[in-house]
């Protein structure tokens, strides 16, 4: 640093704020000193409000008995359990709306994207107004529209939407041979409104961005693949099958990674419509422990394990669909 | 695609009916479409009861804002009319002079009048209110006119400092909204509505895009901390969902800071809204840096730049205009999320309406109450998406500059 001072004649002498060496290792130095400070007294003053206030970190009550119940699980719970039996609970909820949301996003998607490439043009104009309407529309209001306005206005008792094998109720969806006791429907399965609201608000939503991921995989195939495949005889869906989504899949599956990681998280609107997911089981544990650091830790964590979990299983797939080079 | 002899009927047949297949499809869709558009506009006109949006109309713009200070909301809007208008007018008239009313801005100015009429008679507003409704929108339109007849007699050492009647009237807006300086206070749990929703949204926008900005470059940074950093931020908060963080604001927050500096609920999730598109911004603005080619940031260097004057002045005006859709695209998600400020409790547009369908009298009114919702929002986002493309279009230095 003091090279300059000592020898002037020297050439190429720098002066230490334009030393080339020297500035990246100044700018993080006080970079790192500053985040070092900050977070030393984020850290301070909740470690200090929490002792004040009798806080501090502790997973004990998580044995504690929950004291409130969590409707529609697929893990038996009632309210004697403790707090991470319900919180499990909770997480079962998110992740079997996730599963179910990611299959049928990736179907209506995919149809919804292919559909804006069709020789109908009735059926192209509808596919882009489908998705400009969605896409412009919050999620969240959705939810609540499908909850409120669709799914609790549908009819009850004999007057239930009754198909085939299935009967769509006010009281939910019953599969397998569902039967009217007493005017209340039964069936081996059943799926609530709240579930099924959810679901569908999720599913339309998601489908509309897999959508334009699909169109800008199918887009990318350049059109002289669609005309020789024709010229050699393939029919259209074929061509469709064979030819191009092999080839737009290698652009449509990191799309896709990141749509389904945006519906796993969008999974958490479930409070909206009345479905215990794991951040609704976490919001009652708040309320009732006040343990809120833990709490938003456990929320983080599951999330983040849920968005790897996905992440990993589409960089699979990834590598399954890229060229393989003989 | 004007192929001759494409008469209507010949285009018709060919988009709907090119083979029996298509026609099929053609009739089901018509057939679908027929049914559900008569029973949404029968529901609309005969069964949807709209008096709860006449009932709580104001009460859906401004939320609980107290009345006798609403006055100032009203002279806000007739400021933002009036700058509108002169940005509207300059922006169409100055470089290249043109029609004095291009197709798309008579179009624009029809659309402002038939909603300055239509829309007061809809929501049955008071004569007066409904007065000052026209008034604004006559304000926005002569200074649209004014500003395209005389923008040109501005002095240009004048006119470059325009702009800056935005931030100016943004800093004044928060002192009408929220008072100080002589006016009443009101303080942010009495915002509601589009007023809150709109205001956290400008708010997170507005900050959010610096910020953005800082953590694209910490991520394309050499220097492997403010790499490290840069990453473990953005990462962290891409994972986590909004509700989660929004929920960490108000919970948490409060343990994180000294006694007391925690700020209101409302600012609370405003700065969460705010640092949460952040992220998203940054991985935006990362797209447009990594399509700029290696070499602009080299030769800025080796003609003796220093690093910040070579990213402002060379980097960013290109990436940033690489990156221009998939930002706005971001701001437009962010003013969707302002209504998971409803789930923590507070009474943005969506929340507004819950608390309105709880009142006994609009109970079961869900389907007429989210309905206008949709609307607004879709008008706003749609608005936005056509803003950007519009930009998008003016800074590309390849489109041609006669285009309006």
């Amino acid at each position: 640093m003091g090279q300059g001072a000592i020898n002037p004649a020297a050439a190429g002498v720098i002066p230490w704020w334009r030393n080339r060496r020297l500035i990246p290792w100044l700018v993080q130095g006080v970079a790192g000193l500053a985040l070092l400070v900050l977070v030393a007294f984020l850290v301070g003053n909740l470690v200090r409000n929490l002792t004040s206030a009798g806080l501090l970190l502790s997973w004990s009550w998580l044995g504690n008995p929950a004291g409130f119940d969590v409707s529609e699980t697929l893990l038996p719970f009632n309210a004697g359990l403790p707090y991470w039996r319900a919180l499990a609970a909770g997480l079962v909820n998110t992740v079997r709306v996730v599963l179910a949301g990611l299959v049928g996003a990736t179907v209506l998607g995919t149809l919804v994207g292919v559909a804006s490439f069709s020789s109908n043009g009735l059926l192209r104009r509808l596919a882009r107004v489908y998705v400009e309407l969605i896409r412009n529309i919050p999620l969240l209001l959705q939810l609540v529209f499908w909850y409120f306005v669709v799914f609790l206005a549908l009819p009850g008792g004999r007057e239930a939407i009754q198909l085939p094998g299935m009967v769509l109720a006010k009281s939910g969806l019953f599969l397998i041979r569902p039967e009217l006791v007493n005017g209340v429907w039964q069936a081996p399965l059943r799926l609530t409104v709240e579930f099924g609201a959810l679901l569908t608000g999720l599913v339309t939503y998601t489908a509309a961005f897999i959508a334009e991921v699909v169109r800008g995989g199918v887009a990318s195939v350049s059109k002289g693949q669609w005309e020789a495949a024709r010229s050699l005889g393939f029919s259209p869906l074929q061509t469709l099958r064979r030819i191009v989504l092999p080839q737009a899949l290698r652009v449509i599956v990191p799309g896709l990674n990141s749509q389904y990681i945006s519906l796993a998280k969008n999974s958490s609107l479930a409070v909206a419509c009345g479905y215990t997911d794991l951040y609704s089981v976490a919001e009652t544990t708040l309320n009732q422990t006040g343990r809120a650091v833990e709490v938003v830790l456990i929320l983080l964590a599951a999330y983040l394990v849920i968005d790897l979990l996905i992440s990993a299983l589409m960089n699979g797939l990834n590598q399954l669909v890229q060229i393989r080079e003989r | 695609m004007n192929t001759p002899g494409s008469s209507p009927l010949q285009r018709l047949r060919r988009e709907l009916f090119a083979s029996p297949l298509d026609g099929l499809i053609s009739l089901l869709l018509i057939g679908f479409l027929l049914a559900v558009g008569l029973a949404v506009l029968r529901w609309m006109l005969f069964q949807a009861q709209w008096a709860v949006i006449q009932a709580n109309s104001t009460l859906f713009a401004v939320g609980r804002y107290p009345g006798d200070q609403q006055w100032r909301l009203w002279l806000l809007t007739s400021l933002l009319a009036l700058a509108s208008g002169l940005s509207w007018g300059l922006l169409r008239r100055l470089p290249h002079p043109g029609p004095a009313w291009p197709r798309n801005d008579r179009l624009a100015v029809g659309l402002l009048i038939a909603l300055a009429v239509v829309a007061p008679l809809a929501l049955q507003l008071q004569a007066t209110v409904q007065l000052r409704w026209w008034l604004i929108t006559a304000s926005l339109i002569t200074s649209r006119w004014a500003a395209g007849r005389w923008g040109q007699a501005i002095p240009p050492a004048l006119r470059r400092w325009i702009p800056l009647i935005w931030p100016l009237l943004y800093l004044a807006g928060m002192v009408l909204i929220s008072g100080g300086l002589g006016l009443v206070s009101v303080p942010p749990s009495e915002w509601g509505g589009l007023l809150l929703t709109l205001l956290t949204a400008s708010f997170a926008i507005l900050l959010c895009f610096p910020l953005g900005v800082l953590l694209a470059l910490g991520r394309r940074s050499e220097l492997p901390l403010l790499r490290g950093a840069s990453v473990l931020y953005i990462e962290f908060i891409r994972g986590a969902p909004l509700i989660t963080l929004l929920f960490l604001g108000q919970n948490i927050l409060g343990f994180l800071l000294p006694g007391g500096l925690a700020p209101d609920r409302v600012w609370r999730a405003a700065w969460v809204l705010t640092f949460f598109a952040a992220a998203y911004v940054a991985e935006a603005v990362r797209s447009g840096l990594a399509a700029l080619p290696p070499g602009q940031l080299e030769a800025a260097r080796s003609l003796g730049l220093p690093m910040p004057l070579a990213l402002i002045h060379v980097v960013l005006p290109q990436a940033l205009r690489v990156a221009l859709p998939a930002t706005v695209g971001q701001f437009i998600s962010l003013l969707q999320d302002t209504t998971l400020l409803s789930l923590i409790g507070l009474l943005d547009l969506l929340g507004t309406a819950r608390t309105v369908m709880a009142n006994p009298a609009f109970l079961g009114k869900n389907g007429e109450v989210y309905l206008v919702l949709a609307v607004l929002f879709w008008c706003c986002c749609a608005a936005l998406g056509l803003g950007s493309r519009a930009l998008e279009h003016r800074l590309n230095p390849l489109s041609s500059p006669a285009q309006a």
